[in-house]
């Protein structure tokens, strides 16, 4: 078994973890947390993807090196303004879970008709 | 589309589309510096610039032989990243230019730094950014530059949502975010296995090499079902109407008019660009399909809401539904994808939906600001009251049902013509059911509006005419799209304009009208100010057995939706959706 197989196998472990975690979880943190696996799967398939190169003898592809460290960023930026929602919510008092119930309408006024 | 042989060297007027992404980003860090004092006129400085950009690309697009293409630091893909605009993209930047305009006008008096700076500033930087994240979306060349602009946007979208702070719309928020970022997590694991296949994530050169192998199939099933949970297509939808309708009036209207079309926009490019030679009559028949259940779902809860803007928000999931029905009909004999009046028709679509909701997600924040309240049933006589916010509402409205001349009317004919020539009757039947329930759900509205009221309204606000007049002119502009010559853009035959003034574009026209007039009153709920009157009762009687099993099914097709809004029941039906379309392109190939 070589080294890409073995790889692959971990990335798409983490991603199936990580969706699984996302749709059943919930718990708004833990989602976020299951979705940064599914992030670190993918990042870990775009450096399989490089390494792959090595075997035709041209090294190590540096373009997903470069791709990987964009969607860390992006994937960074994501958690902190996911954190920043949750932790406004939790200030806020309100319901701390992603279920979705009436969705909410502007403002009622208590008077009805 | 995108003629190859061009596409990989910078053409003469290609440095505009850095400039149509670079404005707003200038305008947003020159906002920060100087400070929330100042964020309001930064804003309303860059916004005409950014129009007169998307006016330049719409002159430059048709004399540079429809695309112009500009490399980023002069490097070719696939090492480099290449910007290129099409038809298509010059039209999406003029129109997303048109509606921020609009909304920046509105929003003047809305968020000015003395009401509350916090969040004022925060509307007028995330409305900049916006506006960058969406023209780079429509002018990005490669996958991964739409990654990055697909985040872009999500990123300053999901703030939008939750600007005024209250715990409800801050869950909306969050529960927005989380899905769109599994959406785009699964878009961007679909673009890592097409590069470990190609080597290359640039659109132009992927689409020479692609072929039919499983994990390419897979990949595109993948970034599939990632965009459709963004563009909230019926099953995904359980974020949409809740952030939709939550949000304030002016980013409801850039939320719903424009955000969603990022993401179905790089569907597009996707299904045209990347894929076009891989057979896919199958998987086109299948999103249309999921577009049939989001046009009934989404028109029949839309009308049994009690309140104005959720049925706004739930006819945009209705609406969207509508944009899929182009798949099928651009399938050709061989069934393969191919960019004709198809392609035209839904694009067509695409803007004068995001037209003429901007103007009424407006039309009902002015009537939400005057009113104090927007229940559906304590409309009557705002007519009278706000006769500009009513009116904004009507023409917005006729522009969505496809009153002659308006886009809409324009595309349904094209896509009647589509379903006509490739014999698929069945799209034409789910065309004029869409049609109805679009009739359906105005007319509800208007009829409450216009209704006289036994009691005076007293408007707690006093109205703004410049609000008001620059949403009109939105929705008029939607209203008007049919008498825009789109040739140089669009590929659209000339002959269909005479047909949809003749009696038969009419015929079409009075029976969506009819149609729509009966849904409404089949299913909405409430009770009509008239409905006492002795002519009503009269018809009443005769319509109540029909009531009652409308309203049972109403009321199942609510509990349906409410099901389909759960978590486990969006992710579930998001791997189903994945496995359903890679199992459909197998099959074809």
């Amino acid at each position: 078994m070589s080294g890409v197989t073995v790889f692959g196998s971990f990335a798409a472990a983490a991603i199936g973890l990580g969706l699984y975690g996302l749709i059943t979880n919930p718990r708004p943190l833990r989602k976020i947390i299951a979705f940064n696996l599914v992030g670190s799967g993918v990042f870990l398939l775009f450096g399989i993807v490089g390494r792959r190169g090595t075997a035709a003898g041209v090294g190590n592809d540096p373009v997903p090196q470069a791709l990987v460290i964009t969607g860390i960023v992006v994937a960074f930026s994501a958690t902190a303004l996911a954190i920043a929602l949750l932790l406004r919510l939790f200030q806020t008092g309100g319901p701390l879970t992603l279920g979705s119930r009436a969705p909410p309408g502007p403002r009622s006024d208590p008077s009805g008709d | 589309m995108l003629p190859p042989a061009s596409a990989l060297a910078t053409t003469t007027s290609g440095f505009l589309l850095v400039l149509s992404i670079a404005i707003p980003v200038a305008g947003i860090l020159l906002a920060f510096t100087l400070g929330d004092r100042y964020v309001r006129q930064v804003a309303l400085a860059v916004v005409p610039l950014g129009l007169a950009i998307a006016g330049a690309i719409l002159l430059a697009v048709p004399q540079g032989g429809g695309l112009i293409v500009y490399l980023l630091g002069a490097w070719s893909p696939p090492l480099g990243v290449a910007l290129r605009a099409d038809g298509l993209s010059a039209v999406m930047l003029a129109t997303t230019a048109i509606v921020i305009c609009v909304v920046a006008v509105f929003a003047t008096t809305d968020f000015r730094p003395a009401s509350d700076a916090r969040t004022s500033f925060a509307f007028w930087i995330l409305l900049l950014a916006v506006w960058a994240a969406l023209n780079m979306i429509f002018v990005g060349g490669d996958l991964f530059t739409l990654y990055v602009a697909l985040e872009l946007l999500t990123f300053a979208a999901v703030p939008l949502v939750s600007l005024d702070g209250r715990a409800e719309t801050l869950q909306a928020a969050l529960r927005y975010l989380v899905f769109a970022l599994l959406g785009s997590v699964l878009y961007l694991l679909g673009a890592a296995l097409l590069y470990g296949f190609y080597g290359t994530l640039d659109m132009v050169l992927m689409s020479r090499v692609v072929s039919a192998q499983p994990g390419v199939l897979i990949a595109v099933a993948l970034m599939t079902i990632g965009l459709l949970a963004k563009t909230a297509l019926f099953p995904l939808h359980l974020w949409l109407p809740s952030a939709h309708a939550g949000a304030p009036a002016a980013a409801s209207a850039i939320l719903s008019g424009l955000v969603v079309k990022g993401s179905f926009f790089i569907l597009l490019r996707l299904w045209f660009d990347v894929i076009p030679g891989l057979p896919s009559f199958a998987a086109a028949q299948f999103l249309a399909a999921l577009g049939t259940g989001a046009i009934v779902i989404g028109s029949v809860v839309a009308l049994r809401q009690e309140r104005l803007k959720l049925l706004v928000a739930y006819s945009t999931l209705a609406q969207i539904g509508y944009l899929f029905l182009m798949f099928p009909l651009a399938v050709n004999a061989v069934g393969q994808l191919e960019t004709g009046q198809a392609l035209a028709a839904g694009l067509l679509q695409t803007i004068s939906h995001a037209t003429a909701k901007a103007a009424m997600f407006l039309a009902v924040g002015s009537i939400y600001t005057e009113l104090g309240h927007d229940r559906i049933t304590g409309l009557g006589g705002a007519a009278r009251v706000l006769p500009l916010s009513v009116l904004t509402f009507a023409v917005g409205g006729l522009a969505l049902m496809g009153v002659q001349p308006s886009g809409a009317a324009f595309a349904k004919e094209l896509l009647l013509q589509e379903a006509m020539r490739t014999g698929q009757w069945w799209w034409a039947a789910v065309l004029h059911a869409g049609g109805m329930f679009t009739t359906a759900y105005v007319l509800l509205v208007l009829a409450f509006a216009l209704a006289p009221s036994d009691q005076p309204i007293a408007p707690i606000q006093t109205a703004l005419p410049r609000r008001d007049l620059a949403a009109l002119a939105l929705a008029t502009c939607s209203l008007l799209l049919g008498l825009v010559p789109w040739e140089p853009y669009l590929p659209i035959s000339h002959d269909v304009m005479p047909k949809l003034f003749s009696r038969d574009g009419l015929a079409k026209l009075l029976l969506s009208v009819l149609g729509g007039a009966t849904l409404a009153i089949l299913l909405n709920p409430w009770r009509h100010p008239l409905a006492a009157s002795s002519g009503w009762k009269a018809m009443g009687k005769v319509l109540e057995p029909l009531r009652r099993i409308c309203f049972r099914f109403g009321d199942l097709v609510d509990k349906a939706d409410s099901i389909l809004r759960q978590w486990a029941a969006a992710g579930i039906s998001l791997l189903l959706l994945g496995l359903a379309l890679a199992v459909l392109m197998f099959a074809a190939n």
